[in-house]
């Protein structure tokens, strides 16, 4: 119980009233920055930097990870409103929370968002005060084998759940891979697919491929449709929220499965991304509503935005252990860490216990804080959205644009994003589904080097993928999920037709 | 008398005042809009940490007025910053900072600048590099153990670092040259994380700069083998195992022939900035490493602190230029075109 001991030492250093208006005002900003066109939380925990260079090491965690914590919510925002993912692991938020949003449920699918995300997250905590010591040597026995294997179990629970034909699940992977691979090459050195282009040269950055998919191309797509999109329909009650919240409860199994899955992603290299992909796939096929997925469903909210944040959170110890940023926010706040005079560490947790566990004790009482808060903003949110499309479409066209400049200030990448709408407008149109592509350029380059590392650790033998009892399992239960929806078609047709035709049912077309 | 003395003495004052002035001109030269300092990585890397410790050590210390924005430019490896660099030749008020990939960069990639593009400020630190391995997993406790087992499984043995063609790879291949072995290297994207698949016991070594390995050896998960530095670091700091860096053998001492590599942290403008303004800012660069946050950064990250300027600076850097261009050429590194 001695986690238990410190942790009450770190509530002692948190709950400050210094350190609670710290929490308010990094929340808020974060928000804010969610929000704001293509701001984003890296950019925006940057620009708070160099204001923490006077603060003391604590109080400067604490305001950056609330700043964290508010994007995080603000970008979940912008993927129900707008359609636009703020990071990579609010994409998965967007299948149902933007159908909910237009059907004008808005204000019950922010506040599912909010509320799960803010489960998530205190399962998150929990775990890591529980397993903090664990976790640390846990991480250690992750070399590149193991990281491929825990990538591909992410893609298995994909493609295995997968909506649409095989073949265009395929086909679809297939280009985002293509996608991943432009730009610099970790294991040669040598640049791939950048046609002699030097804006090419780092690679397609996932925001732009985001903002154009699922902004530009929703943009399209309703014009297309005949100007359908009528917020004004949207139900502006209060009252809402609370019988949202009174619905919780009934999604416990999503919720639960959900941060098991997060919380697991989030201790292994798979990260919030991936756990939120995973979470939503393996959602689908279990969930008895599974067949409703995507058109506006609430347990398809649910089960990502739990998965996202618990994994954020739980991603967050071996982050500190190792000293490995999980993303680019996470690499900002590390170096502030080390620009504060501490090195992030298997020894942090020793030599300064005050940190580590007054961070933890934050992280409870700065999610906390933000579901508060953001639960607050929602009608503000769902207010924009009964505004008619002439208005909001404009609108939603320019975050897109200065969305698209803001992320490395290239005018290139505002053509790369009109050419990616193109891609998803065509995509839906030909009804290809584009959440396989996501998650292919997301952990396509990541998959890919653990894979080609761990070739040449090998000298190119395959069978190192199943020599520890760790690794084997993994691929194992990659395999499984992958050869799920065979092995269930077996034993529908094994049990009789009834349950073959519901096994026909539960693959949305 | 009196009269003439003070024409005398006023001659000799204009005298000294006319010689005076273009330095005063110079001291005087202040900012007086924001600066960018421009680094040659993403947020997080060696180089960001290092323009913010200078970023923090300006602000903090009041030596500058206006102020500092950190401005990330990682594309094409950093080559974006120096491109950027190009584009605004005679800027006052763009600072750039990296390592030795604004002169390396163009060796082996094809970049949009060009090294003459650059005006080279100053060197502030440099970080040294030392070879790790994990005694508990690999049974490697020096480096002989480490070239013995090289040797005796040729291209088995592996050794991490960050990213491909870059220093870590550089160190990798002047060891197989000196020592006669092969050994396979495997890149990740960073050095923290080639660290942890050592600590971890999943590959045999890795090169690294101190810091990225510091918290792996207090944990006892790594030992640095040997330091690729001419003479010993200097810091008698007891870390782990009653050993100091001080402790730690130059690689020459323990049987590798790889004498000195280091990485050096470097400040540039554009080729046609103002003179006042480089004197300025070399100047400034000069004050903040007497700053209490350089300083501990520079301690932190048990660096070679040399402050490098000026006709001196310019001979090193040609020096460098001249070592990597045959050290590529023999790993076949270079450009086709050089």
């Amino acid at each position: 119980m001695g986690n238990f001991g410190q942790l009450m030492d770190g509530f002692a250093i948190a709950l400050t009233t210094q350190h609670v208006m710290i929490m308010v005002l990094g929340v808020l900003l974060g928000l804010v920055v969610g929000v704001l066109p293509g701001l984003g939380a890296p950019n925006g925990v940057s620009l708070l930097l160099p204001l923490t260079f006077t603060m003391d090491p604590i109080s400067a965690i604490i305001l950056l990870t609330s700043m964290y914590w508010g994007a995080l919510f603000g970008g979940s925002t912008t993927s129900i409103l707008f359609n636009i993912p703020g990071e990579p692991s609010s994409v998965a938020t967007t299948f149902d929370g933007h159908p909910m949003a237009k059907q004008g449920e808005a204000v019950r699918a922010l506040t599912l968002a909010f509320t799960s995300a803010g489960i998530g997250a205190l399962v998150g905590v929990l775990v890591i005060t529980l397993l903090s010591s664990w976790v640390a040597n846990f991480a250690l026995r992750f070399g590149s084998p193991e990281y491929f294997a825990v990538y591909f179990m992410a893609f298995a629970s994909f493609i295995g759940m997968a909506g649409s034909s095989p073949f265009k699940t395929l086909v679809s992977i297939m280009l985002g891979f293509a996608v991943a691979t432009v730009g610099m090459d970790t294991i040669s050195g040598e640049g791939r697919l950048t046609f002699g282009l030097g804006e090419l040269s780092n690679g397609i950055s996932f925001l732009i491929v985001v903002i154009g998919l699922f902004g530009i191309g929703e943009l399209l797509l309703t014009i297309d449709e005949g100007y359908k999109f009528e917020g004004v329909k949207a139900k502006l009650k209060l009252s809402t929220i609370f019988r949202t919240l009174a619905e919780m409860p009934r999604y416990w199994v999503t919720i639960v499965r959900s941060a098991l899955i997060g919380c697991w992603m989030g201790i292994t290299p798979g990260g919030p991304t991936a756990a939120s992909f995973m979470s939503y796939a393996l959602g689908r096929r279990f969930s008895r509503r599974g067949k409703y997925f995507g058109k506006g469903e609430p347990e398809g909210i649910v089960a990502p935005e739990t998965a996202d944040h618990s994994a954020g959170s739980c991603a967050l110890l071996p982050m500190l252990a190792l000293g490995v940023p999980g993303s680019a926010t996470a690499a900002v706040m590390m170096g502030g860490l080390m620009i504060w005079g501490l090195n992030p560490g298997p020894m942090l947790f020793s030599t300064r216990p005050d940190f580590v566990w007054g961070l933890i004790a934050s992280m409870y009482a700065g999610n906390l804080i933000a579901v508060v808060l953001v639960l607050a903003t929602v009608p503000l949110f769902a207010f924009i959205l009964r505004a008619p499309f002439t208005v909001v479409g404009p609108l939603i066209a320019i975050i897109c644009v200065i969305g698209a400049y803001t992320v490395a200030n290239h005018m290139f990448d505002i053509w790369l994003a009109l050419i990616f709408g193109i891609v998803g407008y065509a995509f839906k149109k030909l009804d290809y589904p584009l959440a396989p592509f996501v998650l292919a350029v997301v952990l396509g380059d990541k998959a890919e080097d653990a894979f080609r590392q761990s070739m040449l650790s090998s000298g190119g033998s395959l069978n190192i993928f199943f020599e520890t009892p760790l690794v084997a399992t993994m691929m194992a239960i990659g395999f499984l999920l992958l050869l799920l929806p065979f092995i269930g078609r077996l034993f529908g047709a094994l049990l009789g037709k009834g349950n073959a035709a519901e096994a026909r049912d539960g693959r949305p077309a | 008398m009196a009269i003439r003395i003070s024409h005398a003495g006023a001659a000799a004052m204009a005298l000294t005042l006319g010689l005076a002035a273009p330095g005063a001109a110079l001291a005087e030269w202040q900012p007086e809009r924001p600066v960018e300092l421009v680094v040659s990585a993403g947020p997080g890397g060696g180089s960001d940490i290092f323009t913010r410790v200078v970023q923090a050590a300006l602000t903090k210390n009041g030596l500058v007025k206006t102020p500092l924005l950190v401005v990330n430019k990682p594309g094409g490896s950093g080559s974006e910053a120096f491109a950027y660099a190009k584009d605004n030749p005679d800027s006052a008020y763009k600072i750039y900072f990296g390592t030795q990939d604004a002169y390396v960069l163009p060796l082996t990639t094809k970049v949009n600048y060009a090294y003459s593009d650059l005006k080279p400020l100053a060197a502030m630190v440099s970080d040294v590099f030392i070879l790790w391995s994990n005694p508990k997993t690999s049974g490697i406790n020096t480096a002989k153990d480490f070239i013995d087992k090289a040797k005796a499984a040729p291209g088995k043995v592996r050794a991490a670092g960050a990213k491909a063609k870059d220093a870590d790879e550089t160190v990798v291949t002047l060891i197989e040259r000196a020592t006669g072995t092969d050994i396979a290297y495997i890149p990740y994207k960073s050095g923290s994380e080639a660290a942890i698949q050592v600590a971890g016991g999943h590959i045999e070594a890795n090169t690294n700069n101190p810091s990225e390995s510091l918290e792996q050896w207090k944990a006892g998960n790594q030992k640095p083998l040997c330091v690729f530095t001419s003479e010993r670091l200097a810091d008698k700091t007891v870390i782990a195992d009653g050993m100091s860096w001080a402790d730690i053998p130059t690689c020459v001492e323990a049987g590798i022939d790889v004498k000195n590599f280091l990485q050096p942290r470097t400040v540039w403008m554009g080729k046609d900035a103002p003179a006042e303004a480089t004197a300025y800012f070399t100047d400034l660069m000069k004050k903040v490493m007497e700053t209490p946050e350089f300083k501990e950064y520079a301690a932190r990250n048990v660096q070679i602190v040399k402050f490098q300027a000026g006709d001196e600076y310019k001979a090193f850097l040609d020096q460098q230029i001249a070592n990597y261009n045959e050290i590529y050429k023999a790993n076949g590194w270079l450009l086709p075109s050089q």
